[in-house]
């Protein structure tokens, strides 16, 4: 369990200020720089708190992206500038409402003293800003690295990834096992560090970093021209949900929306990714129980909801289908039939592998009770998506931030209580039948009309022209969670920061956590319950 | 039981028929792409500063003066929406075997040469240790998941990479080659390199995806060295973005002469 320290709110000084709210703005969230007041760092970090210490039963937020940028606008740190002077801003999602709202600051002493003792929700957002701007946030409990770039805050030449001083724990009967970066499959790579006593997990410590490229830098002072693939390659196996939140942030800044047809089309590419990825995962979770039969259909149905994704975009990750304005592909009245009829032969055999596996007790044994996450430490670590309904947390931002005429917006969230490897397949099976019924219904409702809108181009560049001076937001549920972009623009209309956080941001201290009082040969099922991304995390 | 069976029977048999059977893949894949310069307008560069990734490049000239236009299947991302040719005269085919033994046989030249040089198998003696068993061990090194996510659809029941007498192993001991992704991030690079050197000789290393092959999406980024080549001897490139597992599994079959 997580232990929470409040400070006590200060009595005596003025109330915090409010944060700003972003209007909705053709599916994505926007608002000029000029309305956001940018606080002194006490300030800031008042308002912050005041917003944050609104429980969400009670209609508070939890923070969606919180990021820095250099004194000078630029957006990595590689610290020339020195951490005076670093600009901040939180983006904060209101799930009850359903708005979206920021706060922006300044830290004239390179100094924000930390709130992760009380909200543990921006633990990482916080070690960022030590590592990307040398910040010092006094009270932290462990400023670590968080994905080990070629430059440190300062400019000198980092440490490489791992490089570093992992919890342990001492005792005679303790032993610690260290796996990775490189594991025992077709895996990405990271680094797992665990303090065991005999085979019961004390401490899951997770290293990442390995697959650091740079993904933000090159976005930096764009648009250019290869975003979209830089951007599909975020996290390959959710092309679609990175490219659904950047073209709803590149819309809103171009202030351009995409058509009807085209935002049903992205619903339905959506949709299918999760399908297909979920479908995997059930077999995957069944394969580390041992029960071959649903590992074995499901790796096969997998292909076949990607090969699906192939019938509608030429790819089977969705590459090329997602562009700002709209969509690449248009589905004539013979494609419509043959992915319908497709799915009517799909289905049945989906549910009949999944059924399979969670109507035999040998398997559930091994499911229920597993890396049991509580509701509490759920709500406190910030946890999105599959992770966070497993636990009875309602949040899915198709449901809570989407336009409410938007295609795809499901009746229901899938949520489940129990916190375990249980609840993460079941949200995910329950999730591929909705899933399936919804793209039915979207596929047989499609719009009339054209799937792409001409956004305004630079003259000489022929860059996508944005609004200048300021901040955006796009969202997007992806399979695993939550897609949060959220990018700034300058004078001139250029990025001069783009900030991405992937679901798995927030959700690997989910697995930390899900190990502790485990067996570490439940680790496997643990993690593949979770299933989280590498690349996603590390950018 | 029962059920269990009952499900069996309702699955089928899955199985493809590759390499008898040529696969059917969507009508919207894209494949090797093709460049008609015959028909280029006179003094045209365009392509060459147009495709954000350089995957076209006008190649020089015995002479030093300038040459025929070169299309690098290594760097290319087989993007939908290729800005390459205003004119339109660069397209993409159904054809979804790419593979090729060295990066020379990446380019496709107009003049150079007119047939696209697909993978060669490997000479008598390796092919008499790997040809009928080759172990691959697999690394990660910055890529997005999607290579690794196509490489691991080899080994379900529609592909069985097993039937091929091909296999994906934990152990660097155990593998005869390492199939890496990714344009090898700083940080993966040690590990890459300890993990090719724990690999008994002779050892293959196969290069898959744009992004090991020359950096891919990520090859301006100084947190990545831009894929394999300068850092292992290259055994196979594979492209793609990812590459469709067809296009990898011809390419293994073909370096094992069995295609």
């Amino acid at each position: 369990m997580i232990t929470v320290t409040k400070t006590p709110a200060t009595a005596g000084t003025a109330a915090a200020t409010a944060p700003t709210p972003l209007p909705r703005r053709q599916g994505g969230f926007r608002a000029p720089l000029a309305a956001l007041p940018e606080l002194p760092a006490a300030a800031f970090r008042a308002a912050l708190v005041a917003a944050l210490d609104v429980p969400p039963e009670d209609g508070g937020p939890r923070v969606l992206s919180f990021f820095g940028m250099a004194p000078d606008g630029s957006p990595a740190g590689g610290g020339q500038q020195g951490p005076n002077g670093t600009r901040v801003i939180a983006v904060l999602g209101f799930d009850r409402s359903g708005e979206v709202a920021a706060l922006r600051g300044v830290l004239e002493d390179g100094e924000l003293e930390s709130l992760t003792p009380a909200h543990p929700q921006v633990h990482l957002f916080e070690r960022e800003l030590a590592e990307q701007f040398g910040v010092r946030l006094p009270g932290h409990p462990w400023l670590k690295p968080v994905r080990f770039p070629r430059l440190r805050a300062d400019g000198a030449p980092g440490p490489l990834a791992g490089d570093m001083d992992f919890y342990r724990v001492d005792g005679e009967a303790i032993h610690e096992v260290a796996v990775g970066p490189v594991h025992a499959g077709v895996i990405e790579p990271g680094h797992f560090r665990f303090q065991c006593h005999g085979e019961e997990v004390l401490h899951l410590e997770i290293s990442l970093g390995y697959q650091h490229r740079g993904v933000e830098a090159l976005l930096a002072g764009g648009p250019h021209p290869g975003d979209a693939q830089r951007l599909e390659a975020v996290a390959g196996d959710t092309s679609i949900g990175h490219a659904t939140a950047h073209a709803l942030l590149v819309e809103a800044l171009a202030e351009t929306p995409a058509p009807p047809r085209a935002r049903a089309l992205r619903a339905v590419a959506l949709e299918l990714e999760r399908i297909a990825n979920h479908v995997g995962d059930v077999g995957a979770m069944a394969g580390d129980t041992g029960f071959l039969p649903t590992s074995s259909f499901c790796g096969r149905l997998r292909g076949d909801f990607l090969n699906l994704s192939a019938e509608l975009c030429g790819s089977r990750f969705g590459r090329g289908m997602v562009r700002p304005g709209g969509v690449l592909f248009d589905v004539d009245e013979a494609r419509l039939e043959r992915i319908l009829d497709k799915l009517a032969v799909l289905e049945p055999e989906t549910r009949g592998a999944i059924d399979l596996c969670f109507d035999t007790p040998s398997v559930l044994a091994r499911f229920e009770g597993t890396g049991v996450v509580s509701p509490d430490d759920a709500e406190l670590l910030g946890l999105v998506g599959v992770a966070a309904r497993a636990c009875g947390l309602a949040r899915d931002t198709r449901r809570q931030y989407l336009d409410a005429d938007a295609p795809g917006r499901p009746e229901m969230p899938v949520v489940e209580t129990t916190g375990d490897v249980f609840a993460r397949g079941n949200v995910r099976r329950r999730e591929i039948y909705a899933s399936l019924a919804l793209l039915r219904q979207v596929l047989r409702r499609l719009d009339t009309g054209p799937v792409r809108a001409g956004l305004a181009r630079e003259e000489k560049s022929g860059a996508v022209r944005l609004a200048p001076e300021s901040l955006a937001v796009g969202l997007c549920e992806g399979w695993r969670g939550e897609v949060a972009h959220a990018a700034v623009t300058d004078a001139r209309g250029l990025l001069a920061r783009y900030r991405i956080v992937d679901p798995s941001l927030h959700n690997w201290s989910g697995l930390a956590l899900a190990l502790r009082g485990q067996q570490i040969s439940d680790f496997p099922l643990c993690n593949k319950s979770f299933n989280l991304s590498y690349c996603g995390f590390d950018l | 039981m029962l059920d269990i069976l009952r499900e069996r029977l309702r699955q089928g048999y899955r199985t493809g028929d590759f390499p008898r059977t040529a696969p059917t893949l969507s009508d919207r894949f894209r494949g090797l792409p093709t460049l008609d310069a015959a028909r280029c307008p006179e003094g045209c560069d365009a392509c060459l500063t147009r495709c954000p990734y350089h995957a076209i490049v006008r190649a020089a000239d015995n002479n030093g003066a300038p040459g025929a236009l070169r299309l690098d299947l290594g760097r290319c991302l087989f993007c939908a929406d290729c800005p390459a040719c205003p004119q339109g005269l660069l397209t993409f085919t159904a054809d979804y075997r790419l593979a090729a033994r060295t990066r020379e046989d990446l380019w496709l030249g107009v003049g150079a040469r007119e047939e696209h040089r697909l993978a060669q198998g490997l000479d008598a003696r390796l092919r008499s240790l790997f040809g009928r068993s080759l172990q691959l061990r697999q690394v990660s090194a910055g890529g997005c998941n999607a290579c690794e996510a196509d490489l691991n659809v080899l080994s379900t029941l529609v592909f069985d990479l097993g039937r091929f007498g091909i296999r994906f192993v934990a152990s660097p001991r155990h593998a005869d080659g390492v199939m890496v992704t990714g344009p090898v991030t700083r940080n993966m690079e040690s590990a890459l390199l300890e993990t090719y050197a724990a690999l008994p000789e002779p050892r293959l290393v196969i290069a898959s995806g744009a992004c090991a092959i020359a950096g891919g999406p990520f090859a301006a980024s100084p947190e990545a060295r831009g894929g394999v080549d300068g850092l292992l001897p290259v055994d196979l490139y594979i492209p793609g973005c990812p590459p469709h597992p067809y296009t990898a599994l011809d390419g293994l079959l073909r370096l094992l002469g069995r295609i």
